[in-house]
């Protein structure tokens, strides 16, 4: 990771906004797509994320990292958060919290796992699971920004019920030609689909990425292990780890 | 306090004296990193020390292994929230290194395999508060750890413990690493909860 490629310096004290539940969309039967009005939110690149804080009554609070699903729009943040079972604050997000109520947010946080439109060389996309909300966010601001680099998207989910997103990736929207989407399914596949469930392998990776002589930006985002494996099949394919920017979702934010 | 959000209960994880502000413990080792792992063979591994006149200190894997090595038992801190009590590690205190080198700095600047960078005064490395270890938990340390070495700077947020550690530049004037020159605090005291710019 070159320190040239970092720019966006950021020095301005990033202190704590309300945000509002103005809308929310069940993705997935254990995901949420959140829509929050945050007044005097000052914009962000594809691939950030915020930090959200939640105070109980009692005082007690704590706080968790979530990507922008969506690029800027006003005052007007996407979140898409998965239900954890036995978590803090996930299972709060996706189930408890209501139109109207308020969380606090601050950001936006990260200047190096970003896309932004004036690149032109190809990207390539891999998402594992819940890591696909800063590659929408990629997605959707190629589209707005009437972008015509070539995008691939590998998107690795257990079920095709698990896709997030699934109408807006499955039919092709207005200003998405050039971008591809290939999924790989890890415990079933639906009908008709060629291959056999299993983890992401170098197979996928060559048939669903860019050759690395074609330079492509390479994103990462999932669970720890989903992005290590897919990382270490990047490398081993000869492209150049300066070009592989990668977003691990831990357990624990960590 | 913040705004309160209704039906938010919580389930405060386990604090105490040992816990700094907003962090919790966990008993796994998370993995961070901003790229794929570097792989570095011990052949071509260096340790190298550069000072603010451009002398050099190096040190080849075999040379560095024959130093005397401290095992260390600290608490360590990310700033992704998430704290580990006792870990217990092995390599070489950071005052042994510099002992030799001299030097009119105040700042340090170190850089790791794979480009990342990260800033802090160089007085946080001596005085027995940093080390460049090779071992965690009495095994070598993994390459998703930071193999094979990595800095260990625990009073500091972890980002500042540099994983795949290959030098430090001496600098009299601070220079912002890869997160800091992104956002993220120039010091980083889990105490102070210096997470960002301006904290
Ligand atoms: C940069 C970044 C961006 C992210 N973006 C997104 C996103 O867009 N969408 C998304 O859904 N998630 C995202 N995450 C993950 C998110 O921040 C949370 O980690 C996730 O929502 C789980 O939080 P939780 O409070 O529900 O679970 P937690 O309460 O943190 O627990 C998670 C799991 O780990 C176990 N666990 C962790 N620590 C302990 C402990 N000390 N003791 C016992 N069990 C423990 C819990 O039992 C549970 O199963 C992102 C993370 C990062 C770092």
């Amino acid at each position: 990771m070159a320190r040239a490629a970092v720019s966006g310096r950021l020095t301005r004290r990033l202190s704590w906004r309300v945000a509002r539940l103005v809308d929310y969309r069940d993705e997935t039967p254990t995901a949420r797509t959140l829509l929050l009005d945050v007044a005097g939110w000052p914009g962000h690149s594809a691939g950030q994320h915020v930090d959200v804080r939640l105070t109980a009554a009692d005082g007690y609070s704590t706080q968790r990292s979530y990507s922008l699903a969506a690029p800027a729009d006003g005052d007007r943040l996407e979140l898409t958060v998965q239900r954890v079972p036995d978590g803090e604050v996930s299972p709060y997000l996706t189930e408890v919290y209501s139109v109207g109520d308020p969380v606090e947010v601050r950001g936006p946080i990260g200047g190096w796992f970003v896309w932004r439109p004036t690149k032109t060389e190809p990207v390539l996309l891999i998402a594992g699971g819940s890591g696909i909300v800063p590659l929408m966010a990629m997605v959707r601001a190629r589209r707005t920004a009437r972008s015509r680099t070539p995008f691939r998207l590998l998107y690795s989910v257990r079920s095709p019920a698990d896709v997030y997103y699934a109408r807006e990736l499955a039919r092709p929207t207005r200003g998405d030609d050039g971008l591809d989407v290939t999924y790989v399914y890890t415990r079933s596949a639906p009908q008709g689909w060629s291959g056999k469930p299993g983890r992401i392998g170098i197979a996928d990776i060559n048939r669903g990425g860019w050759p690395p002589e074609f330079e492509p930006s390479c994103f990462v985002c999932g669970p720890t292990g989903f992005v290590e494996t897919a990382a270490d099949i990047l490398l081993a394919l000869g492209h150049a780890p300066g070009r592989i920017k990668t977003e691990r979702f831990g357990p624990s934010g960590g | 306090m913040g705004v309160v959000s209704p039906g938010f209960q919580g389930r405060p994880r386990t604090a105490g004296p040992q816990l700094p502000p907003g962090q919790y413990l966990i008993e796994d080792f998370p993995v961070l990193s901003a790229g794929p792992t570097p792989r570095v063979s011990l052949d071509e591994w260096e340790f190298v020390i550069t000072t603010e006149t451009g002398q050099v200190h190096r040190w080849s894997w075999p040379r560095f292994r024959e130093l005397p090595g401290e095992t260390p038992e600290v608490d360590i801190h990310c700033v992704t929230k998430w704290s580990k009590l006792g870990t217990v590690w092995r390599g070489v205190s950071l005052d042994t290194l510099l002992a030799e080198v001299d030097t009119a700095a105040d700042f340090a600047l170190v850089d790791s395999y794979g480009g990342y960078t990260t800033n802090l005064p160089l007085e946080d490395l001596l005085d027995g508060q940093a080390w460049i270890v090779y071992e965690y938990d009495g095994a070598d340390l993994a390459p998703e750890h930071g193999g094979p070495a990595r800095l260990l700077v625990p009073h500091l947020y972890f980002w500042k413990s540099a994983k795949w550690v290959h030098g430090i530049r001496l600098l009299l004037e601070d220079e912002p690493g890869f997160w800091e020159s992104i956002g993220y605090h120039d010091y980083g005291d889990p105490w102070r909860e210096q997470r960002y710019q301006g904290d």
